[in-house]
């Protein structure tokens, strides 16, 4: 039996048991969804019937539907599931790849990173990986302009996106987290997704950083739903002027915020990026029993 | 037109009229943002390799280079004749475009030429070739163990250190990659 198959069901143990001991109620969630995500840089792959009429996409990331699961009373939610992202293929991508996505209400980013902190090491733990060490909390804490100062020498604009992600591809996320990871917080406001606003008018999100390789991305929810469909419109506009499919915009998950949800901290990590890294493979494929050039 | 999405190791495209070679490449997306490929890309004219990030999607040329093997045949003044296996049709390089692979020809060597929009630009001889030691100091017999080396001339011209039991008139395997010695041939 390959090797992998072992190591990724004694993971999936370890993450369940890790968040059933912090009261967490598994879910699950569609995967054919009637908008995959409105992020430009997003690209979804689209479901038709037998008939040839579109059913939908699907999922870049459950988070639409467990966001509204928030609406409804869940207060600690998680999820081990497929998402999918079309035009995405390389040593750290793959088209469909295991997400793990996760809820806490009544808590801020910062509850959220202690989490994501701690589930590392616990996977560390479970893997016997020589990083157990590395993975120990706290992780260190940087905003973005500190990283483009620290490693590309100057602050980027992040007005000028092509640019902002270029340095950013090239010169600072490739030193990031080179001995221990790095949470890099206070994103421009223009990429806040669906994040709210901190104070200084940056975006509440962050994104851990092992060895180079974004871990996740985690956000303090935006609640505000007047806000959310703004910011959907602002994108969908984007992805008209681009030439990109325009994604309908998930009207039921407007309904939810509107409804009400409490302030909450949601993290979606890259499972087999973690197993990767502390398993010091190569690439995701190196821990995927099934990558899609092998199919 | 190509894009990045043909990008693989050994893809060939043109920039500024000049052929690369993809030497290393890959998919890189920050967070929820632009996706680019980073490459490292090497100059089929100069050798010379350099990183450079493209857009993904962004387009490419791809550079209409084309690889033959051909037949070593005869010196002519300060160039090479050469002949397709195949076709048999003939092409000269000069010996500056050769440089050191100069020093790997005998009649009838096998190479590789790589050709740009039908122009030879490179050559890769075989990994390894024969060669016949012309001239070095007399041989110590008995000494086959030891890690002192002496220089010898073969055939074609080609300095290698060998050891010290080697003799003028021995046939040696140098390996081309690195232009060195790699055991005595029998016969």
């Amino acid at each position: 039996m390959p090797e992998v198959l072992r190591l990724r069901a004694r993971v999936m143990e370890a993450i369940r048991l890790f968040f059933k001991e912090r009261d967490f109620i598994e879910v699950e969630t569609p995967a054919i969804v009637p908008s995959p995500g409105l992020d430009v840089h997003l690209s979804a792959f689209e479901v038709r019937g037998p008939n040839g009429d579109r059913v939908g996409w699907l999922a870049t990331s459950p988070e639409y539907q467990m966001k509204r699961l928030l609406s409804d009373g869940a207060e600690r939610i998680f999820q081990l599931c497929r998402s999918f992202r079309a035009d995405e293929h390389g040593r750290h991508h793959e088209r469909e790849f295991t997400m793990l996505e996760w809820y806490r209400a009544h808590a801020t980013s910062e509850d959220v990173i202690r989490d994501t902190e701690e589930l590392a090491a616990r996977v560390g733990e479970t893997l016997g990986s020589p990083d157990i060490d590395a993975l120990c909390s706290p992780w260190e804490q940087i905003t973005v302009d500190e990283a483009f100062e620290r490693h590309a020498g100057e602050l980027i604009d992040a007005t000028h996106e092509e640019h902002f992600f270029r340095i950013w591809a090239e010169r600072v996320q490739p030193r990031l987290g080179a001995e221990r990871p790095v949470v890099v917080t206070n994103w421009p406001a223009s990429m806040a997704s669906l994040a709210r606003l901190n104070d200084d008018g940056t975006a509440d999100r962050f994104e851990a950083f092992f060895r180079g390789i974004e871990l996740c991305n985690g956000f303090g929810e935006l609640t505000d739903a007047r806000e959310q469909r703004v910011r959907f419109q602002r994108d969908q506009a984007e992805r008209r002027n681009a030439g990109l499919p325009v994604y309908p915009i998930d009207e039921r998950f407007l309904e939810a915020l509107e409804r009400g949800i409490p302030e909450s901290g949601g993290n979606a990590l890259g499972v087999d990026r973690l197993l990767m890294l502390l398993t010091r493979g190569e690439s995701i494929q190196s821990v995927m029993p099934f990558p899609a050039e092998g199919l | 037109m190509a894009d990045t999405s043909d990008i693989k190791k050994g893809f060939k495209m043109l920039m500024d009229g000049v052929p690369f070679a993809v030497v290393d490449h890959q998919f890189v997306k920050p967070g929820k943002g632009q996706a680019f490929v980073r490459t490292r890309i090497k100059n089929m004219m100069t050798g010379a390799v350099i990183d450079r990030t493209f857009k993904s999607g962004e387009k490419l040329e791809e550079a209409d280079t084309e690889e033959r093997t051909m037949q070593y045949l005869y010196p002519e003044g300060e160039s090479r004749v050469f002949m397709d296996t195949k076709s048999y049709e003939q092409l000269s390089l000069s010996n500056e475009q050769l440089g050191e692979n100069a020093l790997y020809l005998l009649d009838g060597t096998e190479v590789d030429i790589m050709l740009f929009e039908g122009r030879p630009i490179g050559v890769t001889p075989p990994t390894f070739v024969e060669l016949v030691v012309t001239e070095t100091e007399p041989g110590f017999k008995g000494d086959t163990s030891s890690n002192t080396t002496k220089p010898a001339t073969l055939e074609t011209g080609l300095q290698v250190n060998v050891p010290l039991f080697v003799n003028a008139g021995d046939k040696l395997k140098v390996d081309t990659r690195t232009g060195s010695y790699v055991e005595r041939v029998k016969g």
